[in-house]
């Protein structure tokens, strides 16, 4: 079936079999690699990108389920001249990430979650980003970088 | 990991949902945000021939006031229940209960009708709704009908929706007045109950529900009826395993099950002041 989605600003159409995973759109059709898989069981979070603004885990949904609405990838985050998002720059000040594995679905989490709440404490910033394992850096550096940009 | 293979059919009514059911009986499986069904897909535990997908049924998406009762569309997102001022008010347990619900990005997908549907006695959100005294609406080719949230679980993920019906709509009694306690007892935020407890006590009368304890959501009667016999909090938690048939696992063996039951119960009533 054709699925297309307007991922980062362009239109993707692909002809795809209905039980196309949406993180496997992103990946295998539009060839964003950006996005992980870590999991695959919507646990850890490493496929978090946003749907229509929204975090969301994309091995747990259908390409066919959101076809035609807004999908923004990691990709998306940082302006066309390299500037990055301020998310992203308060990881890389705050060293918020050791392999990076996680980075990329750690990042889109952290930025639905500070849209969501610009008002964050430690507790709630801890608490939000429950669906998201990284196994380096015991979190800390990465609540701190979303307290940076929370607070900024 | 993939699903099996499947024929995908996306409908924008609730009569395309129900004509679809009709068309291909048990082959066919609604899915709304798919947290529940899709993992089950994807591990080959279900393989619908049919996936009849209602995600886009905005009308089954609200929360009103209506007699004294909210009244919940069955698609409303976990993420809009625990965040609308209605059910913060008017049902504070449902609002809490959601919000221990996996994570921010499910709760974002999941959907409340969704979580009913699939009948886990794992689940939090039917413990609040038992608690609360709820009743599930479904509709179905012969129109709607009620069913008391206490008769819609019939057994282990089963629940009493027949094949060509769909759940629309919960309505939830309002008790602004009530005092509430959710407790949830796991080992990592997102992980689903060990076990739980929802506890709501308005006007010396008492709902008191709990989570993995039985095949289905389970009413802990025992304890309702302690305390509508003036036992206190401990008296009453101590009643709080009667009649529940827990599973033992990796994380949690019969017994242990038992006593955490007992001390979450406890905990809720303390928490509700009683």
């Amino acid at each position: 079936m054709e699925v297309t989605l307007n991922i980062n600003g362009v239109e993707q159409s692909h002809d795809v079999e209905p039980r196309t995973l949406l993180v496997q759109f992103i990946r295998e059709s539009a060839g964003l690699t950006g996005t992980n898989i870590g999991c695959d069981t919507s646990s850890c979070g490493a496929c978090t990108v946003h749907l229509n603004g929204e975090s969301i885990k994309s091995c747990t949904v259908l390409a066919a389920q959101v076809d035609g609405m807004e999908v923004t990838t990691i990709e998306g985050l940082a302006q066309s001249d390299g500037t990055l998002h301020p998310m992203q720059q308060a990881f890389h000040e705050c060293h918020a990430l050791q392999c990076g594995y996680c980075t990329p679905g750690m990042v889109m989490a952290c930025v639905s979650l500070v849209e969501e709440n610009q008002t964050l404490t430690e507790d709630e910033v801890r608490e939000g980003l429950e669906g998201n394992l990284c196994r380096c850096t015991g979190y800390h550096n990465i609540v701190k970088a979303v307290l940076e940009v929370s607070e900024a | 990991m993939i699903p099996a293979n499947f024929d995908y059919l996306r409908v924008d009514s609730v009569e395309g949902a129900l004509e679809a059911l009709q068309e291909h009986g048990d082959e066919a499986k609604l899915i709304a945000g798919g947290h529940s069904l899709l993992p089950l897909m994807k591990f080959r535990l279900s393989a619908p021939a049919y996936l009849v997908d209602i995600n886009r049924l905005d009308d089954l998406k609200y929360v009103r006031e209506e007699n004294g009762s909210l009244v919940i569309g069955a698609l409303t997102r976990h993420s809009d229940i625990e965040a609308n001022s209605l059910v913060k008010k008017n049902a504070g347990l449902l609002a809490s209960a959601t919000h221990h619900v996996g994570d921010p990005q499910v709760r974002h997908r999941g959907t409340i009708g969704g979580a009913i549907a699939h009948g886990d006695p794992a689940s939090d959100i039917p413990s609040a709704l038992l608690a609360l005294n709820a009743t599930v609406v479904v509709t179905g080719p012969e129109g709607t009908r009620d069913i008391p949230i206490d008769d819609f679980f019939v057994g282990f993920l089963e629940t009493d929706l027949k094949d060509d019906e769909m759940l629309t709509q919960i309505k939830v009694p309002s008790v602004p007045d009530a005092k509430w306690s959710f407790q949830k007892f796991n080992r990592r935020a997102q992980d689903w109950a060990i076990v739980g407890a929802s506890v709501l006590v308005n006007n010396g009368q008492s709902g008191v529900s709990l989570v993995n304890m039985h095949s289905t959501p389970f009413r802990a009667t025992a304890v309702e009826e302690a305390i509508a016999s003036g036992a206190n909090a401990k008296e009453a938690s101590e009643q709080a395993a009667i009649g529940t048939e827990p599973t033992s696992d990796i994380n949690a063996s019969v017994e242990y099950r038992k006593h955490l039951a007992r001390v979450l119960v406890k905990r809720g009533l303390e928490e509700a002041g009683l």
